[in-house]
């Protein structure tokens, strides 16, 4: 049993930092050894299985010609994750992390965390997920007016799920009563969106704000009708029917889109900064992956290094203004 | 009936051999402290973006299903719960493989496993779509009392002394408090930076069960007097089936209890086997042997578990909704394939769907039949002198605990639970409550929480907690549960009176 104990280990060991040994090139070249890619949410999550798909390429001679694998750090929304990385991960490009804009963002402008905006370096986005709204597929809301109204006639009383306190679903709730001005309850859920679903399907709450690769999910499972997207255009792919929160006349844009990508802690070296910036979006780019992502229903969206960059300054600027008040 | 007619997909020759080693594999990865159902699962995600839909999940479901029934053999054998689905099962198996009855507990467990697996698999065919409401009737309110259910539980579980029970179920609930509260985002008791993610589950298991044993191994030396010599005997196979099913009661307790747990996303599967093992206890006329190695224990808390694996699905496959960490990956493995589960998954797709659960049906025997081969030699290990057993048992404990998140805080962690806790089992405390208190101390919080939000929105908490039928069912429950603590605490009490007056009288 030892014996077989150990083997087991041996195989769990091996099969985590898969070919350390086997595979490292003679050259000194960055990366001669897997890189490491931390997600600051759960395994099954959509950050941690889009991270699985987009990386699945990597080990190709023509990308980083090394392995990713994936480390899960789940915790308070994403702040464990991302405290680690920025006070505790290697600054060597060994060890990289999955980003959710705007939820680090917001999180470091509310406080007590180790981050913000300048303690990290972006690599490239893969992915952008609209906050959508949704009602059980049962609720008396048809349209967002409607919703709307119900919330202007009973302040307070419009209970709204989303995926915890100052992530996406939250910007877009606060948003959506700003320019409404109405007030709703929103709910943070432990548990992630998944939760957040759970709360309107089974009507524990009367509305959600949840992703939109979600969304879809359940109302091909016919438990949901969607009522609006926050995000500057329709999703043409997914919910070509479903009108923008701007459409439907309130003045909410596109700072709550749920954007993924990978990053690495401020201090690593350049030239693996610039190595991984070159190769990273090709890798995003590749054909497999891209087939994986659609099948899934997550949108892709690739950003160069300098476009996220920007993108990050962006929401720094809005964030900082919206939550100015709370 | 229609997953008849999809079972000849189980027997494909590929399917087939995916079955089969993914029913080897996840038996070994669940015997792997630290490896948790969910990290198995996910470990082999990467391996399905080359198989087909059916096969991917095939391999999937067996690797679910034994990994859960694997996690048994590291309970028996080591004393390390190889997840929270089986605290319970090592309570009673650790103390049966020392008295050399390894192998009769190992193979109940596997047998029980089995029996309590394919229970829940045949529910997940029939009832799916009754299940499926059941599943949804469980609002934050509710989940809030099922968790103060559990922890009135917390008393009478393997713990000599009702009081002491409850405190180190008050000891476990605060350190599931340690690190940022999940919903607000608020820092809590976070003394060193080891602890900001919180004391994750999984390395405070292995602590609390893996270190005390070692260190009192390690306190026995080599000293030829303290070494135990146990007599491993091969038990018949047929024997222990007949045991089974004999133990009927522990059996039906434990599957009935099982699945019905296992249905309740967010809940289920971490404490399926403590509430069936505490439950089998309550009810069983050998109350007295439980702890001590008694086999109504092992199949109470396995059949549970096992039985959990199928309705614990039925979220994930009717609703799209994964109930629990391990559904959620298992909901990955179809999005790669872009398969949704929910009307989709059985409307278009009724080949992958029914294969998957068949195979899962299938798996739970092949399950059986490994587990029970290796259970006649890995037996043995009780012949292992107490200082190499005490070491091995310390590598795993550090291996496990730092292969969860890669990271050595997790280890230092595992170590300060498992010297506290050597400690506090000197005074009488012991390690299953206070887990359960961490278990079940972030789910009562959260929901409480989120409830109150809801309710502020309502017509205020008094009415969200306190009306509706499943609410006060719960807290009639709750009222009866300590009622009934306090009730047999005191009969012992006086019993124990009785027995010491008599002596007094004979002297």
């Amino acid at each position: 049993m030892m014996l077989q104990a150990m083997k087991g280990a041996a195989c769990a060991l091996a099969l985590t930092l898969s070919t350390t040994i086997m595979t490292a090139p003679a050259s000194a070249e960055f990366p001669e050894r897997p890189i490491g890619v931390a997600v600051s949410y759960g395994a099954g999550g959509a950050t941690d299985f889009q991270a699985r798909i987009v990386t699945m390429v990597a080990g190709n001679k023509d990308m980083l010609g090394q392995p990713i694998y994936i480390v899960n750090k789940p915790g308070a929304g994403g702040r464990v994750g991302w405290n680690w990385f920025a006070s505790e991960a290697p600054k060597d490009g060994y060890m990289m992390s999955a980003y959710n804009v705007p939820h680090f963002i917001a999180q470091s402008i509310k406080g007590s965390v180790k981050y913000s905006a300048d303690s990290f370096e972006p690599i490239a986005n893969w992915g952008a997920d609209p906050a959508v709204v949704v009602v059980g597929k049962d609720s008396k809301f048809n349209t967002i007016q409607e919703l709307v109204e119900f919330a202007k006639a009973n302040p307070g009383k419009l209970t709204l799920s989303g995926a915890g306190l100052f992530v996406g679903h939250h910007i877009a709730a606060l948003q959506l009563q700003k320019a409404t001005g109405t007030k709703m309850a929103y709910i943070p859920t432990k548990g992630g969106g998944a939760a957040a679903m759970k709360a309107v399907i089974a009507g524990n709450v009367l509305a959600g704000v949840n992703n939109l690769s979600d969304a879809y999910r359940a109302l091909k499972a016919g438990n949901v009708k969607v009522l609006g997207v926050a995000d500057l255009e329709r999703n043409t792919e997914f919910l070509p029917d479903v009108p923008t929160l701007k459409e439907a006349g309130y003045d909410v844009d596109n700072s709550s889109v749920n954007f993924r990508g990978l990053m690495v802690p401020k201090g690593t070296p350049q030239d693996v900064i610039d190595k991984l910036a070159a190769t990273v979006p090709k890798m995003f780019g590749h054909a497999r992956v891209a087939k994986r992502m659609k099948a899934g229903g997550s949108p892709i969206k690739i950003m160069s290094r300098e476009e996220v960059q920007k993108m990050w300054k962006e929401r720094q600027t809005y964030l900082d203004e919206l939550l100015k008040g709370l | 009936m229609e997953f008849l007619q999809y079972f000849g997909g189980v027997f494909e020759p590929i399917a087939l051999l995916l079955l089969v080693g993914g029913t080897i594999g996840g038996l070994i990865l669940g015997a792997t402290p630290g490896l948790s159902p969910t990290m198995a699962v996910a470990l082999l995600i990467p391996f399905t973006f080359h198989l087909s839909p059916t096969h991917g999940l095939i391999l999937l479901g067996a690797a679910y299903t034994s990994t859960v029934a694997g996690g048994a053999v590291s309970a028996i054998l080591l004393k390390i719960p190889g997840a929270p689905a089986n605290i319970a099962t090592a309570l009673d198996g650790n103390a049966m493989a020392r008295n050399g009855d390894g192998t009769r507990a190992l193979q109940l467990s596997f047998l029980a496993s089995g029996v309590g697996g394919i229970i829940g698999v045949l529910l997940l065919i029939f009832l799916t779509p009754v299940l499926a409401q059941w599943a949804l009737a469980f609002g934050p309110s509710h989940l809030f009392w099922l968790a103060i259910l559990g922890v009135t539980v917390i008393g009478s579980l393997d713990s000599r002394s009702f009081v002491k029970g409850l405190l180190s179920g008050c000891i476990g609930l605060w350190i599931s408090m340690i690190g940022y509260d999940d919903v607000q985002g608020a820092e809590r008791f976070i003394f060193s930076d080891a602890l900001t993610g919180g004391v994750s589950i999984i390395p405070a298991l292995i602590g609390l069960f893996a270190i005390p044993q070692v260190m009192e191994m390690f306190s026995k030396g080599r000293e030829a007097a303290a070494i135990e010599q146990v007599r491993v005997s091969n038990y018949p196979i047929s024997r222990s089936m007949v045991e089974l099913f004999q133990s009927w009661r522990a059996l039906s307790i434990g599957t009935v209890l099982g699945s019905i747990v296992g249905l309740i996303p967010g809940v289920g599967g971490q404490i399926a086997g403590l509430v069936a093992y505490d439950q089998t206890r309550k009810m069983s006329p050998h109350k007295a042997k439980f702890g001590t190695g008694h086999s109504e224990g092992v199949i109470a808390a396995e059949s549970a578990n096992n039985a959990m694996v199928g309705p614990s699905l039925v979220p994930l496959l009717t609703l799209s909704i994964p109930g629990s960490p391990t559904a959620a990956v298992l909901l990955g493995g179809l999005l790669i394939h872009g398969i949704f589960p929910g009307s989709d998954l059985f409307d278009n797709h009724p080949q992958v769907a029914w294969t998957f659960i068949n195979s899962m049906l299938l798996g739970q025997v092949l399950m059986v039949i490994f587990g029970i081969y290796t259970a006649v030699w890995a037996a043995r290990i009780a012949q292992v002198p107490p200082s190499v057993m005490a070491s091995a048992v310390l590598i795993l404990a550090i291996f496990g605990s730092y292969s969860v998140q890669l990271s050595m805080g997790d280890v230092y962690i595992m170590l300060v639970l498992g010297v506290g806790m050597f400690f506090l089992e000197r005074f009488g405390f012991s390690a299953a409550p206070l887990v359960l208190g961490l278990i079940l101390g972030p789910i009562a919080e959260a929901n409480f929480i989120q409830g109150n939000l809801i309710a502020n929105a309502q017509n205020g908490p008094l009415e969200y907690f306190c009306t509706g039928t499943l609410n006060i069912f719960l807290i009639v429950l709750v009222v009866a549960s300590i009622a009934y603590s306090f009730w047999s605490n005191m009969l012992e009490n006086r019993s124990a009176a009785a027995a010491r007056k008599k002596q007094e009288l004979a002297q």
